[in-house]
């Protein structure tokens, strides 16, 4: 294989120790590879986290005893060790650090990706697959969907029953709002398809990914965003057909 | 053949450009898309009309100097440089569209040429080993395990002709750069400089502009060499490696 030397242009071979961030998070963060590993990492701190919702969510399907005294037992994780709800604020904490990550992050690579192009081509041709293209737009959509998600069922701020400690009811009431149920079944919609692209993706940036792996790793995103979305859509489609009321 | 061309016209850095359309006529299957050009270029010349400035050299599909998104492709329908692509890919009447790549890193010059001098920086910054030169070594004297032998191979074909940036939704020079990671990282000869190298080198493709990568893969369905996209992952794993060792 013969590859031609390119005719280099004069410079001054400088070193960049200089001008490079000297703590680990500083590199990363300076960076745009750093920048996606920290999206990566924030990325799947989310996916568990749903993994865990989406399963804790189910228990509606055996009655409001067993889901309201769920949704009471995770006020009482880690005690006596823990205070009374503390466990929950820990991980309210680091969700929200997470989000906050995440959101930060993908702003700014969004901006510097927006600008590298700044002209487009004249023919358009159709561009990678529908999950890639709405990971900017479904994680808006998803952005908004956690503010009223918790307004409706954390706060109780917009919820129709807003019955503190009766979430099961809560939740009913919420899916009983043709709005409620629109919402939330577009944003688990894009919820589906932002984890199709976005957990393969991680394991790309985090240098996860081998050519063994891929495809397994392409069937683990498809099946964890198709199992998380169901799961999560279960709910309002149960309170809309009467199945849980 | 007779075909249209619509064109990219622009006759400097600052001056606003557009899509020209042209004609030509019998054009030949066997020929090459630059000879096509070449083609009209002549009769352009015979016309007494500026011709089409594009950048080409070897025409052997290794120098990586020419490169155009064809149709909307980088180096157009088939995976090859420009200057590889046959005529016969194409059918009688078409209309091809022609305009040069599309990244704020890579400033069109005139006409389909564009400014890829980004890159030249990129490789300054850690693209090499530092060796004295001069006298050729033993060629024994640094064993190279086969498997690194044949990676390093793979990436070392890069040409740096930016069909991964123009094909990047992200303008994002990530491929370019993993293939010159990955090329000598690989290596024993790489091993003193593995950690500043990356650092450097995403450091100063970032400087230039370039976009980051969103893992469309565009970039490695464009390259005429076929660096593959598991170079993005290695030198993602590189570069984290790097930032905890530093």
């Amino acid at each position: 294989m013969a590859y031609r030397v390119h005719t280099v242009v004069p410079m001054a071979v400088d070193t960049r120790t200089d001008r490079r961030p000297s703590s680990y998070a500083g590199i990363l963060w300076h960076s745009t590879v750093g920048k996606k590993t920290a999206m990566a990492v924030s990325g799947i701190v989310m996916l568990l986290y749903l993994v865990a919702h989406m399963l804790g969510n189910l228990k509606i399907f055996f009655g409001a005893a067993e889901f309201d005294g769920y949704a009471h037992w995770l006020r009482t994780i880690g005690e006596p060790f823990l205070h009374h709800e503390w466990f929950l604020w820990i991980a309210r904490v680091v969700l929200l650090a997470a989000v906050v990550v995440h959101a930060v992050a993908a702003y700014q690579l969004s901006r510097r990706d927006i600008a590298a192009r700044p002209q487009k081509y004249v023919h358009k041709k159709p561009r990678a697959s529908y999950a890639t293209r709405t990971m900017r737009w479904g994680g808006i959509i998803l952005g908004l969907f956690i503010v009223w998600h918790i307004l409706d069922l954390t706060t109780l701020t917009v919820n129709p029953r807003a019955e503190a400690g009766h979430p099961y009811a809560n939740v009913v009431a919420t899916f009983s709002t043709w709005y409620g149920n629109v919402i939330y079944i577009v944003a688990m919609l894009a919820l589906g398809l932002h984890i199709r692209h976005g957990f393969w993706s991680a394991a790309q940036t985090l240098g996860a990914n081998r050519p063994g792996r891929d495809r397994t790793l392409k069937a683990i995103a498809n099946l964890l965003a198709l199992v998380l979305t169901l799961g999560f859509i279960a709910v309002p489609v149960s309170v809309m057909t009467g199945v849980v009321s | 053949m007779n075909l249209t061309l619509r064109i990219w016209r622009q006759s400097g850095p600052d001056s606003a450009g557009r899509m020209t359309e042209y004609d030509v006529r019998d054009i030949s299957p066997e020929m090459s898309f630059l000879e096509m050009l070449d083609t009209l270029n002549e009769e352009l010349i015979l016309r007494g009309e500026e011709p089409v400035a594009f950048d080409h050299d070897c025409r052997e599909g290794i120098c990586g100097a020419c490169g155009m998104v064809i149709n909307g492709e980088a180096h157009g329908p088939e995976r090859t440089t420009t200057c590889q692509l046959h005529m016969r890919h194409f059918d009688d009447g078409d209309t091809i569209d022609i305009e040069p790549w599309r990244a704020s890193a890579f400033p069109v010059v005139k006409d389909l040429v564009v400014d890829r001098t980004a890159f030249d920086r990129i490789i300054g910054s850690g693209g090499y080993i530092t060796a004295p030169t001069g006298s050729a070594p033993e060629a024994h004297a640094t064993p190279v395990p086969k498997p690194a032998a044949d990676t390093a191979f793979e990436h070392a074909e890069c040409i740096g002709c930016g069909a991964c940036v123009a094909a990047c939704p992200n303008g994002s020079a990530m491929l370019f750069t993993s293939a010159k990671v990955v090329h000598l990282n690989s290596l024993p000869q790489g091993a003193p400089e593995r950690e500043s190298r990356v650092l450097d080198m995403v450091g100063q493709m970032d400087d230039e502009g370039f976009g980051g990568c969103t893992n469309t893969g565009e970039c490695a369905t464009a390259c005429p060499k076929g660096i593959p996209l598991f170079s993005i992952t290695k030198m993602n794993r590189e570069f984290v490696r790097a930032a905890r060792k530093a």
